[in-house]
């Protein structure tokens, strides 16, 4: 099966990592992996900044450059629920039903992977907490594929944080809006994970963890936060073993 | 004909210690919303509330709606939405029940209208003191300020309310008007008011409420209630409590003025029985409030109690220009405030106040700026980060996430043209692939040659770094470059 990977302008920019992992693991579940060229980014900043048009402009690329796949899979959860909800609200003319028809056959990273995978030998020892970040959990509704593909991995613990479904203050622009708010929004989350036996706070969306790991950093504590793509691949057969290993 | 306030007796001791942004008259300017919420953030007090809050919300909330309330959910969307569709025949049914049991109705199409209708009622009858069970819209339309000019003294008697009364604020909550407080707070209170110390236990302290308010129950010249549900087929005014306080009001003083909102009326007795169920779950996660006090019309001959004159103001407020828009379904909202109690930045924020509008929350982000009494409204639907908690928690299903990105889109359609300008050059500077590439390179090497200090000064760059390291965007196009080495050497990324 041939699948293109929806990267998310946050890996072109700070997060390349996650976009890498993910093409590792889904060619070791036998996809043949295209990763478009012309791909930039889905829109969602502009849309949700109040920028309809900008927004409407990106969404059209969207269809053009992925409206060719069977399949498309995004690495950002929240980047997927733009265009699952925000494209057929957003986009009105000719042009835009291609981005509507991809729509319907684009994944979240999780959701691909639980569905087409049985056979994948996964293991890495270690303990994580799962970030349900909100578009994914909310707009896409996806709680249980993470956990669910977590699950498969040998010899990893997962431990639920008690706050996993709030918010961790990201938001996109809302972060530079009120940076404040914003930071104390992420340190009700932080506060949460360190609770937990978790060493690694595991999500779906890059910007979040982002957002969180430079507050933690900023406030010198120890949180180290990974995308699910980084995690899977590092434990694809030949990988390293431990979690503390694999993200010292 | 009436006394004066005994509950309000040495109110002039509490002292005021809200910020000025909490008060109960709301300044016709207000700082910008990003310093009135970096304020409010660093206040103790909110992470308290915001304590306070959380553990109710994971306590009602959690877990999503119970399989029993699924339907009555949906039912209860349907309902709203039905009545909206056909909302000045409800009103014209109800106005005619309502003065066929020998009621008053008042239309008033202004705030300003509206408390001009009560302030005649209350002069008619030469009202020194007013008591109201809790009611949002009178705090829409500013009726105690309205009343108190004329020299009259207006008793909440909500607890709730009577405690963010005496110190001068507006309610942070619309079903919790007190929550952010601590028992301690409240104890203060109290002492101030007393002029001694009183017990501080809670009971002893509501108990120290009660007998403050129940002389004023008697006294009062005036009842002033908001409306919960109206019911178009029988002209019942349903209200509903947990401390009995509206039976009081509704039955003591020989006068009653319910006010409502149109969008409050209801076809049919029997949707109280989908509705308050729903509002109750919702927001207290109670199965049904303690108290429905229902209103048909004023006293009948030979009744020993209950207003010998019931008014219904119907007050508009702006409400007419959401019908009819993509908006209309805010006006489905029951009031339950579980959307606040959800929402995480309402919690970080120590509760509505920041908002600074009557209406704070995701349902007040967006009703306040369509309602459009406040210019500085406009900057609410910013206030969100958009994660969907109310959504998932309104009981009669609103959208309320995408009415925020739609009113962001419509207050930038009519913004400033320079911040319009540049995210128009980004997205054609994105629509192209050798724009994306050039911009991706410049991001890289800014990173890359200039000093860190000088980095943290970018205007974008700038907000960020207060309070987080900033990304490394030393990595901007390797994505790209890892890739294409990938496709010609086969190497794995
Ligand atoms: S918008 Fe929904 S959740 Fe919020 S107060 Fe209204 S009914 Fe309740």
């Amino acid at each position: 099966m041939r699948v293109a990977l929806f990267t998310s302008c946050a890996a072109d920019l700070a997060a390349p990592r996650p976009a890498l992992a993910a093409v590792r693991v889904l060619e070791a579940m036998g996809m043949t992996v295209d990763v478009p060229g012309a791909q930039t980014c889905c829109g969602q900043v502009a849309l949700n900044s109040g920028h309809r048009e900008p927004a409407s402009e990106l969404m059209r690329r969207w269809g053009r450059t992925f409206g060719e796949y069977d399949a498309v899979v995004g690495v950002s959860g929240s980047c997927t629920a733009t265009v699952h909800h925000q494209f057929p609200r957003v986009l009105e003319d000719r042009a835009a039903r291609l981005a509507v028809d991809a729509a319907r056959r684009t994944w979240e990273f999780t959701r691909f992977v639980a569905h087409h995978d049985a056979a994948l030998d996964l293991a890495l020892s270690g303990d994580v907490t799962w970030h349900d970040s909100c578009h994914m959990l909310r707009s896409l509704g996806e709680k249980a594929a993470p956990r669910d593909v977590l699950g498969r991995v040998r010899g990893l613990r997962v431990h639920e944080a008690p706050g996993s479904e709030v918010c961790c203050g990201f938001g996109g622009t809302f972060a530079l809006k009120y940076p404040e708010l914003s930071c104390a929004m992420a340190d009700r989350k932080i506060t949460d994970v360190t609770r937990t036996d978790a060493t690694h706070l595991v999500s779906s969306d890059s910007t979040c963890l982002l957002h969180l790991s430079g507050r933690a950093a900023r406030r010198r504590v120890p949180l180290r936060a990974l995308h699910v793509a980084e995690l899977l691949a590092a434990a694809l057969p030949g990988g390293p073993g431990t979690l503390e290993e694999a993200f010292a | 004909m009436s006394g004066r306030s005994i509950a309000l007796h040495g109110a002039e001791r509490v002292p005021h210690s809200r910020p000025e942004w909490a008060g109960s008259v709301r300044p016709g300017h207000r700082a910008l919303l990003p310093l009135v919420t970096a304020e409010a953030v660093s206040r103790p007090e909110s992470a308290a509330t915001a304590a306070r809050l959380t553990e109710r919300s994971r306590e009602w909330q959690d877990g999503g709606w119970p399989e029993n309330l699924v339907p009555l959910r949906e039912r209860a969307a349907r309902i709203r939405r039905e009545t909206l569709g056909d909302l000045e025949s409800h009103l014209a049914q109800l106005a005619a029940k309502v003065t066929e049991h020998g009621g008053t109705v008042h239309r008033a199409a202004t705030a300003a209208d509206a408390t001009a209708i009560v302030r005649r009622i209350a002069a008619e009858h030469s009202v020194r003191l007013v008591v109201k069970s809790k009611s949002m819209v009178t705090e829409e339309i500013g009726l105690n300020p309205a009343l108190e000019a004329d020299g009259i003294e207006v008793v909440e008697t909500d607890l709730g309310e009577y405690i963010v009364q005496l110190g001068d604020e507006r309610p942070s909550h619309i079903i919790a008007p007190a929550v952010h407080l601590a028992h301690r707070d409240v104890a203060e209170r109290f002492d101030a008011l007393a002029g001694e110390r009183l017990d501080h236990d809670v009971t002893a302290l509501a108990g120290f409420a009660r007998a403050r308010l129940r002389e004023d129950f008697r006294t009062a010249g005036l009842g002033v209630t908001g409306v919960n549900f109206a019911v178009a087929e029988t002209g019942t005014l349903a209200i509903v409590t947990n401390e009995g306080n509206a039976d009081l009001v509704t039955s003591q003083p020989p006068v009653h003025v319910a006010i409502m909102t149109p969008e409050k009326v209801v076809p049919r007795m029997a949707d109280l029985g989908v509705l308050i169920p729903l509002l109750s779950h919702a927001g207290t996660g109670q199965r049904m409030t303690v108290y429905q006090t229902l209103v048909t019309g004023p006293r009948r001959a030979g009744e020993s109690d209950g207003p010998r004159e019931l008014h219904l103001v119907i007050v508009d407020n702006g409400r007419h220009r959401i019908l009819g828009t993509r908006y209309e379904e805010v006006l489905a909202c029951i009031r339950c405030g579980a959307c606040q109690t959800a929402c995480p930045v309402f919690r970080t924020l120590g509760g509505g106040h920041a908002y600074g509008a009557a209406y704070g929350g995701p349902i007040g982000a967006v009703l306040s700026p369509l309602l459009a009494q406040h210019e500085q409204d406009r900057e609410l639907p910013y206030l969100s980060s958009l994660c969907g908690a109310c959504a998932d928690v309104c009981p009669v299903m609103i959208p309320l996430p995408d009415m925020l990105v739609d009113l962001r889109a419509d207050d930038a359609a009519s913004g400033r043209r320079m911040s319009r300008a540049g995210w128009r050059a980004w997205s054609a500077l994105w629509s192209n692939r050798a724009g994306h590439r050039v911009s991706l390179a410049v991001a890289a090497a800014a990173a890359r040659l200039l000093p860190r200090r000088f980095l943290t000064r970018l205007p974008v760059a700038r907000r960020w770094a207060r309070g987080r390291e900033l990304p490394d965007l030393r990595g901007a196009g390797r994505l790209r470059r890892a890739l294409r080495r990938r496709h010609r050497t086969g190497d794995p990324a």
